[in-house]
């Protein structure tokens, strides 16, 4: 293909290794990233059929999402669990992939660490089995998350059996209002073009409100991408990324690093590159959002009200929406702000990072948490805690009255002891509300980290501009 | 891999949309380190009460669908995570193949990774289907994947489309890991060519 490309285009063409008559491509994979939950089939499946790592080198993996959030050497109390963590510790020793241990300060959940590395990289393919992988698009890597059938392929082979993407390119324009950030950003897209909105496409991110974006904010959007069904999303690396990754522990070093900066700035879109689809959004004058039912596409502003069923035209969304609020517990028509909230999570790949702590620790400053209400912070990483430990962040909010845990994934889904009871009612920064995600019965409302920090002031959705 | 070619069997409807991953199986039930097992908790929290008993109401645990091998279901089946537990759970049911108007990306990827047959259909003709599965003990349909064709109760048919080399290994069963392993020469002189251009890529600090 000649003429103009997208990021998208000059990253995929960069990484063919052969492309099959029906136009199936055999992409070669830079970076690899493994957790306990998607990969053990993978290494039973390699062990048996005699097979190695090819590129262990180029592999990474870390325990997260089943990891104790209390004490870090704390005896994982699902055997199934802990068999899981231990069944990783494992095939890294017998594979020689290298493994950010629990005891490691370096452990944190997948998509934290990667970034936090350098070792994920603008111009690369990264992949995890993991559909958040997603997050490194913020770095201009093309990266998304494959199964454990491909995660078995990529630890043999180091490329991946893929269709060629469309592209679609969401410029967002305008300056975020005070109070909003890039979660609200997201969310707004997500309520815009749907769940179903992205898929088959890779979504390239652009514009003003996309530029201004720190790193951490990118990776909050492209993280949540894969919640409007796109594959992955991605922002073409600039000043803003070289800044962010020089002198990470896994980023090119001095003389590799020029070369690799002026390699990068090849990268992004050329003019009047092609794109499948096109969206434009301007977020001047968004207001904080948040989710009221069990899809990520149920987003309203916090000075809205829960919409009606009978309001959306979709076929088969009304009874969706119906069963929603039923699941939810809402009525129509009630105030947003009205709903009363029993459980604030702060955490996830999604506000798992500094910044997020920072923006949670502004809010609760000297605040305390409403009666009846549990509040737990869990930073994203064994990095992420020190750090903002040293800023003094966790004292801010221990003495707000929030909890202050060791990294992993935790109530983002629940799958260690950290989850909301049946019938009791989240405000999360994590990126998905489906049904029993964070605990049988839980119900969840995606927010910002103010915001949830907020709702655990007030005991309720609240819009975080009027504390 | 288990072969797929042709398939007969009892399709049960799941007249909704957006059924999701954590739908399919429960992510309490994804501890596991192997690939089965995982048939009796498909649909756990819509198939039993939180006492485990079965609720009547839920379209297997109806006597006419119990055997199902083929679902039919509204638009975006899938969506959700990423991970394979959900074709697994499927399979391990006796799903192999499963209708809808569309699917989620990375779920229809794992369902051909796994044997199972993902087909897209239009809205009549899903429209169609769906009356057909929902005759209980008549829902029978016999899927032909080297003619690509879905044949109905009343013998009416339906064409499909599936990408040709996904057909090829899905009609021999055929792993992709063996197939790729076979290409080495191509996958090592990539490396030699990229490790010259962008050579900053393989010195990944140690551990
Ligand atoms: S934090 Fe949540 S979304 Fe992110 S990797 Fe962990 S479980 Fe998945």
């Amino acid at each position: 293909m000649s003429g103009p490309k997208t990021l998208f285009d000059k990253i995929w063409q960069n990484h063919l290794v052969e492309v099959q008559d029906d136009g199936t491509c055999l992409l070669y994979i830079d970076r690899h990233l493994v957790h306990e939950v998607t990969s053990p089939q993978a290494f039973e499946g390699l062990a048996n059929a005699g097979r190695k790592v090819r590129r262990p080198d180029l592999t990474l993996a870390v325990p997260d999402h089943n990891v104790p959030t209390t004490d870090r050497m704390a005896r994982i109390e699902s055997e199934e669990g802990r068999i899981q963590v231990e069944t990783l510790q494992k095939n890294c020793k017998d594979f020689g992939v290298p493994l950010f241990n629990l005891q490691d300060i370096r452990q944190g959940i997948v998509h934290i660490i990667g970034p936090e590395q350098g070792f994920t990289l603008p111009g690369t393919t990264t992949v995890c089995g993991d559909s958040h992988t997603a997050t490194h698009g913020a770095f201009g890597s093309l990266a998304f998350g494959i199964g454990t059938s491909e995660v078995e392929h990529v630890l043999a082979t180091q490329t991946l059996l893929q269709s060629p993407l469309k592209n679609m390119r969401i410029t967002v324009e305008g300056a975020l209002p005070n109070g909003c950030t890039a979660k609200d950003l997201v969310l707004a897209i997500i309520g815009k073009i749907g769940t179903a909105g992205g898929t088959g496409y890779v979504i390239e991110y652009a514009g003003k409100a996309i530029r201004d974006l720190t790193m951490e904010g990118r990776m909050t959007v492209c993280n949540m991408t894969i919640e409007a069904g796109a594959r992955a999303g991605l922002v073409a690396p600039d000043e803003t990324t070289f800044n962010y990754l020089m002198g990470r522990p896994m980023s090119p070093k001095a003389g590799a690093w020029e070369q690799a900066v002026e390699f990068w700035k090849t990268l992004p879109s050329d003019g009047g590159a092609f794109y499948d689809k096109e969206v434009t959004l301007d977020v001047s004058e968004i207001v904080p959002q948040v989710t009221w039912g069990t899809s990520p596409e149920d987003v309203a502003p916090i000075t809205g009200t829960v919409p009606m069923p009978a309001s959306f035209k979709v076929d088969g969304k009304p009874e969706a929406v119906q069963a929603s609020l039923d699941y939810m517990g809402l009525t129509a028509g009630m105030a947003i702000t009205d709903i009363p909230i029993d459980v604030v999570f702060i955490g996830s790949c999604t506000n798992g990072r500094i910044e997020d702590m920072r923006a949670a620790a502004e809010v609760a400053k000297g605040r305390k948490v409403a009666e009846g209400v549990r509040a737990l912070v869990v930073p994203g990483s064994g990095l992420v805690k020190e750090q903002a430990e040293q800023e003094g962040l966790d004292q801010i909010l221990l003495e707000a009255g929030f909890e202050w845990r060791d990294p992993g994934c935790s109530m983002c889904l629940a799958m260690n002891d950290d989850r909301v009871e049946p019938g009791q009612r989240c405000a999360s920064t994590s990126n998905r509300n489906f049904k029993g995600r964070q605990g049988f019965g839980g119900r969840t409302h995606l927010v910002s980290p103010g915001m949830a920090v907020a709702a655990a002031v007030t005991g309720h959705l609240t819009d975080v501009r009027d504390l | 891999m288990q072969k797929f070619d042709k398939l007969t069997g009892v399709a049960a409807p799941m007249n909704m949309i957006n059924v999701d991953t954590d739908m399919i199986i429960p992510k309490n039930f994804l501890k596991t380190i192997k690939r089965s097992g995982l048939g009796k908790n498909l649909f756990d929290e819509m198939r039993f009460d939180r006492e485990g008993n079965e609720k009547p109401d839920f379209v297997l645990n109806k006597p006419a669908y119990r055997e199902a091998k083929i679902i039919v279901a509204g638009d975006n089946f899938g969506c959700g995570s990423s991970r394979e537990h959900a074709p697994w759970a499927l399979l391990d049911f006796g799903i192999r193949c499963v209708i809808s108007t569309s699917f989620a990306d990375i779920f229809y990827n794992n369902c051909f990774k796994n044997g199972i047959l993902p087909i897209k259909v239009t809205k009549e003709q899903l429209d169609d289907l769906m009356d057909d599965a929902e005759r209980g003990a008549n829902a029978t349909l016999s899927i032909d994947l080297e003619s690509q064709t879905i044949q109905g109760p009343d013998g009416g048919k339906v064409k499909f489309e599936v990408d040709e080399f996904r057909k090829y290994l899905l009609l021999n069963g055929l792993d992709d890991i063996g197939l790729t392993l076979q290409k080495v020469d191509k996958v090592d002189s990539f490396e030699e060519r990229q490790n010259a251009s962008q050579p900053w890529l393989t010195v990944v600090a140690k551990v």
